[in-house]
């Protein structure tokens, strides 16, 4: 979406070319933005906070997914099963091992990364349902290993609970707005890391493989190499989100995310748009505000239909069914297109 | 293992893979004449199994008045879930349609959820209960469930039917050719659009069937939709284009799932099913070794 820019602004330099933030007001905005996000918990509920905290912790997956879906052109439905590796891989490290949160995270992030790898093999040889279907197979296999394996450390199916709060320099975050700093910090982090990725060889690389494989091969891209590098990059996303995930939750078990959540993922990277730092943020805030609002409106119809009762739990994937499908059939390009585009739709 | 067991995993594995090979066949019904696949196959056979639970059991119906009722449901369930969610999506890249399988998956789900709850409900006696006892010399010997009987009896008769509907009717070579370029197809004056409602229509009936015989068995409830799950699987052993390769897959998936659940093993192993990852491990091998599975066309990619 690197042409769509304001009248007027040409390129005159490369180094202009290549930038991310082009106008004053742009970075006007950008500084702005930033400056309000950190102020956020001076002024809003724990409540609130929750939210966005979890919103933080999914972004920062959806950005991976959307590295690999929306880059790369690849499919994966594991992407809540590397966020379990990185869970754990956390969990595990400051628990046990006595290692600091902030060497965890990005350790976390290289487990994660590395499992991912071992499951993004199949996309060599594989694509499209097939390679859905592989990676569907560590959405399984993964919970599985985490039931059954090292029961004594890994807890089983109960998992890990009371799993140690960062620390830094004496202060505990261990509160709602704590765990916001942490998590803002990494989801700007991993969005600057993204949206850079695009201007590199490697993310152009990825974009190649996406819209012509076999033509980037011919090019001299080295199909194989970059594949494994964005199931590489996917998962250690996951697994930075993961690991985010265990210290904002305390305890986790390997039931925790599930293919339904790989399937949201999916469906945020979606109805955000693909291709574009902009689109995993519009579409994990629409989704997961979609989601509070479905579970804070529950209770109300309940009043209001009391017949249904516990079947109101069928609102939520409903809801969610029918975004995702009004999406595809009306906005296949996601949010990210319309809001640069507002007039265009 | 206990070897004189060994007969009954067959035999009990080959039968609920005939289960998996009815609800893959649904989906390489439809993978053959659209280019689709379908992750909602599992949800349309809970749905209309739940839909035929309540015509049986909250409206009373006869038991075969019941299922004509779900089947018509089941049709008009495909033909609409074609109009309005796939046709949209004509031209679009491979990742659209499974986001639409998955977000209907969730819209089934939903639906069903809302409609019927989330309990399990129990079926009343379609088959009998009673199971046929197989006496093998000895102790061994070989206990089957009728249902389960049944539903291998129809998923074979739907291979065969199936097989010869694609190769000797001008609508089944119709679906292969639509598959095969939906453009030329047209261009050619086939309706593809008709096609493809077929194939859902078609598909539908068949999640019928499969959810009507596991309702009977073990109760219909939302999870029940987990059965496509293991029908991927099968579909990718014997490849996405080949209808005996889906039953064959479906078998062996069954077969496999219940050797590996008889297997001895570690208790840390034992702790958790093993039996529940088994079709994905021998999934992930076969990608890697045989990516277009065992009897799937081999595609010739050019620029």
């Amino acid at each position: 979406m690197a042409a769509i820019r304001p009248a007027g602004d040409f390129d005159i330099s490369y180094a202009h070319d290549m930038a991310v933030i082009r106008r004053p007001w742009q970075w006007a905005a950008a500084v702005g933005l930033v400056a309000f996000l950190f102020a956020v918990p001076a002024f809003s509920p724990p409540q609130f906070l929750d939210a966005l905290n979890l919103i933080g912790i999914f972004l920062v997956s959806v950005q991976g997914l959307a590295i690999l879906v929306g880059y790369t052109g690849q499919i994966s439905l594991g992407q809540a099963a590397f966020m379990t590796v990185g869970a754990y891989a956390s969990a595990v490290l400051t628990k046990y091992a006595g290692v600091p949160f902030w060497f965890a995270l990005p350790l976390a992030g290289l487990g994660a990364g590395l499992v991912g790898l071992i499951f993004g093999l199949p996309s060599l040889r594989i694509k499209g349902f097939y390679l859905a279907m592989a990676t569907l197979a560590a959405q399984f296999i993964i919970p599985w290993i985490f039931r059954g394996f090292w029961v004594a450390t890994l807890g089983g199916a109960t998992g890990i609970q009371e799993i140690p709060v960062p620390r830094l320099a004496g202060f505990a975050f261990d509160s709602e707005w704590g765990m916001y700093f942490i998590i803002l910090v990494v989801a700007i982090l991993t969005t600057i890391a993204m949206k850079n990725l695009a201007r590199t060889r490697t993310g152009r690389a990825f974009v190649a493989i996406r819209d012509n494989d076999l033509a980037a091969e011919v090019l001299g891209i080295n199909i194989v190499a970059y594949k494994l590098r964005a199931f590489f990059l996917s998962a250690f996303y996951a697994g930075l989100a993961g690991s985010l995930w265990a210290h904002y939750l305390r305890s986790i078990n390997p039931e925790q995310l599930d293919l339904i959540d790989s399937v949201w993922m999916l469906g945020m990277v979606i109805v955000g748009g693909m291709g574009s730092a902009l689109g995993p943020i519009l579409g994990t805030v629409f989704i997961r505000l979609l989601r509070e609002l479905v579970s804070t409106l529950t209770p109300n119809l309940n009043d209001m239909l009391p017949g249904l009762g516990a079947n109101l739990a069928g609102l939520g994937p409903l809801v969610f069914g029918f975004a995702l499908a009004l999406f595809l059939v009306f906005e296949p390009h996601g949010l990210a297109l319309a809001a640069v585009f507002p007039l265009a739709v | 293992m206990n070897w004189q067991l060994l007969p009954q995993f067959l035999v009990t594995g080959l039968l609920t893979g005939g289960i998996y090979s009815l609800v893959a066949l649904g989906l390489v019904l439809i993978y053959k004449s659209s280019q689709i696949f379908n992750f909602a196959q599992g949800h349309l056979l809970m749905f209309s199994a739940f839909i035929t639970w309540s015509l049986m059991v909250q409206q009373g119906w006869p038991i075969w008045v019941a299922i004509l009722g779900g089947a018509t449901v089941a049709v008009l369930l495909g033909v609409l879930i074609e109009r309005l969610a796939l046709r949209p999506l004509i031209g679009q890249p491979i990742l659209a349609t499974i986001m639409m399988t998955l977000a209907l998956s969730q819209i089934i789900q939903g639906v069903t959820i809302l409609v019927f709850g989330g309990a399990r409900q129990v079926f009343p006696e379609i088959f009998p209960l009673k199971p046929v006892i197989i006496p093998l010399g000895g102790d061994v010997r070989v206990v089957l469930k009728v249902a389960l009987l049944w539903g291998f009896g129809l998923a074979m008769a739907g291979v065969a039917i199936f097989a010869l509907f694609f190769r000797f009717t001008r609508v089944g070579l119709a679906m292969r050719a639509a598959a095969e370029d939906h453009q030329l197809a047209q261009s050619v004056g086939l309706k593809v659009r008709r096609i493809f409602a077929a194939a859902w229509a078609i598909a539908g009936v068949i999640g019928l069937v499969g959810g009507v015989i596991i309702g009977s068995i073990s109760g219909v409830e939302p999870t029940l939709a987990g059965i496509g799950l293991k029908a991927f699987p099968a579909v990718l052993f014997g490849g996405l284009e080949s209808i005996p390769g889906a039953i064959i897959g479906g078998l062996l998936i069954g077969v496999i799932e219940n050797l590996v659940g008889g297997l001895p093993a570690n208790q840390a192993i034992r702790a958790t099913n093993p039996a529940e990852i088994a079709p994905y491990v021998i999934l992930l091998l076969v990608l890697l070794f045989k990516p277009d599975g065992l009897f799937g066309l081999k595609r010739i990619e050019r620029i």
